[in-house]
């Protein structure tokens, strides 16, 4: 049996973001999700475990596309992203800086 | 809750600092051993050592002056000891400082050799200390306490909590009638759109777009990208994955109100309100140069645990990041990690930075002044002849 727990797991900047920050070690199952500066929490699906600080997708992210934090584009998927997993260097790059992709 | 009453030293040219340093100052690197010197003699002195000030030229030379000078004009300083390798360049940066009012010592080791530079010193500067020990904090108004904002060691926890926190101090200092200053050109970009949309006027935005392109030109003329660089490998520890992303969690501290000038580096504003300036963004770098522009209080919201202090100017650390704030705990004078638990609002958060800015103007040691950091750095633009 899964345990749910209530302690919150992400934090998202706005809402509309298609990535949110763990705010503590977390493992898969599921945790809870709040958005900056709104009431509420949400459950959400975790695939995989995501330390502390690191960013996990809240929706299918399909390569090339951008990915929004802050409400706006902060790099693009460089493969596709299923919603729950970890979202980083492995599968995201910045849309700033090409030469050395 | 912010303090009832604000004091300070109110120097001769008018401006407010919050400490009362007596520094040794080395015009040039081979100076060096003499300010370190006299400051052995004299240990109330603070010593500011530094790698560079010969064969500069042009901009490059210009900026070391304004940055040496600035420095020993800042308010924070009550008396200075100039010391050079020869007497031309060690007039051109006392005679800058002297123009404050403040009393200046200078000295030039040609024709004496170290070991009677440093007798000298030493005395000229024993007397600076006991004159300036006599100085007297007074009531002072926040719109006179000249802020500076720079992060670093960001983290995802950077752009949730200790950057938002400072942004509700810069704010606060703006609508009491205060100055404040940002730069970090590089960590803007992804971001640079909303700053630019951000300044007072079209003449200050174009002078933004400058510093911000004339960086692009630079990297770009170099035949590189800052992908090894930019975010550092501690960002990406910290969950950080582009420049972009940094980017924002950078200008997340800046707070709501408009920029009102963009400055060259290390150039005093003189707009109230929020002002940019042209710096890099390693923290020894851009707070000297913040420094050197009068800023007398700082406040550095870190992610993975950037150590930065300075010689003069206090350095407040916040982090919002639980593990840094337990493991590094030495090296922080604030911990929000509970913005990350929502255990309290935004805003109490910004009470609490407020009360630690508030001591701190008023006389408490940072962590970092308490253990000793005093990074100075000067920005070199191109290299020596």
């Amino acid at each position: 049996m899964q345990a749910v727990s209530d302690e919150l797991a992400f934090l998202a900047h706005k809402e509309g973001d298609s990535v949110a920050i763990a705010v503590r070690d977390v493992e898969p199952g599921t945790g809870s999700l709040a958005v900056l500066g709104a009431d509420g929490r949400r459950q959400i699906t975790v695939a995989e475990p995501i330390p502390l600080g690191h960013k996990i997708a809240l929706v299918d992210l399909a390569e090339n596309t951008p990915v929004i934090e802050y409400g706006e584009p902060v790099g693009l998927a460089c493969q596709d992203i299923a919603a729950g997993e970890l979202v980083h260097i492995h599968n995201m790059r910045s849309a700033k800086w090409q030469l050395s992709a | 809750m912010a303090a009832e009453r604000l004091t300070g030293y109110r120097r001769p040219d008018g401006r407010v600092g919050i400490r009362n340093h007596v520094i040794a100052l080395a015009v040039d690197d081979l100076s060096n051993a003499a300010v370190e010197g006299i400051a052995h003699l004299v240990p109330g002195l603070v010593p500011i050592p530094h790698s560079y000030g010969r064969l500069q030229f042009g901009e490059d030379l210009e900026l070391t002056f304004r940055t040496l000078i600035g420095t020993g004009a800042n308010p924070n300083v009550a008396a200075a000891v100039v010391v050079g390798i020869e007497p031309a360049w060690t007039d051109r940066v006392a005679d800058g400082i002297a123009k404050t009012g403040k009393p200046v010592a200078r000295l030039s080791i040609e024709r004496h050799g170290d070991l009677a530079t440093i007798a000298d010193g030493a005395r000229q500067a024993a007397r600076l200390l006991q004159d300036a020990s006599e100085h007297q904090r007074e009531p002072v108004e926040r719109s006179e306490v000249m802020v500076s904002i720079k992060c670093g060691e960001s983290d995802t926890t950077s752009g949730l909590g200790s950057c938002p926190t400072t942004s509700q101090v810069v704010d606060r200092t703006v609508a009491a009638g205060g100055t404040v200053i940002f730069g970090e050109t590089t960590e803007l970009t992804g971001g640079e759109h909303l700053i630019a949309a951000r300044c007072a006027d079209e003449a200050v935005r174009a002078r933004f777009c400058g510093f911000f392109d004339n960086y692009m030109a630079t990297v770009l003329a170099a035949g590189v990208d800052l992908l090894g660089s930019q975010p550092t490998q501690g960002n990406i520890r910290g969950g950080l994955t582009t420049i972009e992303e940094k980017a924002f969690g950078n200008i997340a501290k800046t707070g709501s109100v408009p920029v009102v000038d963009a400055l060259e580096p290390a150039c005093a504003p003189t707009r109230k309100g929020l002002n940019f300036m042209d710096t890099s963004s390693a923290a020894a770098e851009c707070l000297t140069l913040m420094a050197a522009a009068g800023a007398v209080i700082h406040l550095f919201p870190t992610g993975q645990g950037n150590i930065i202090g300075h010689p003069i100017e206090p350095v407040i650390k916040l982090t919002a990041n639980p593990l840094t704030a337990a493991t590094m705990a030495e090296h922080i004078d604030l911990d929000v990690s509970g913005l990350l638990r929502q255990d309290y609002s935004l805003t109490e958060a910004g009470d609490r930075l407020m009360e630690i800015v508030d001591r701190t103007v008023n006389g408490r040691l940072t962590a970092a002044e308490s253990i000793g950091h005093r990074e100075f750095v000067i920005t070199k633009l191109y290299r020596s002849a």
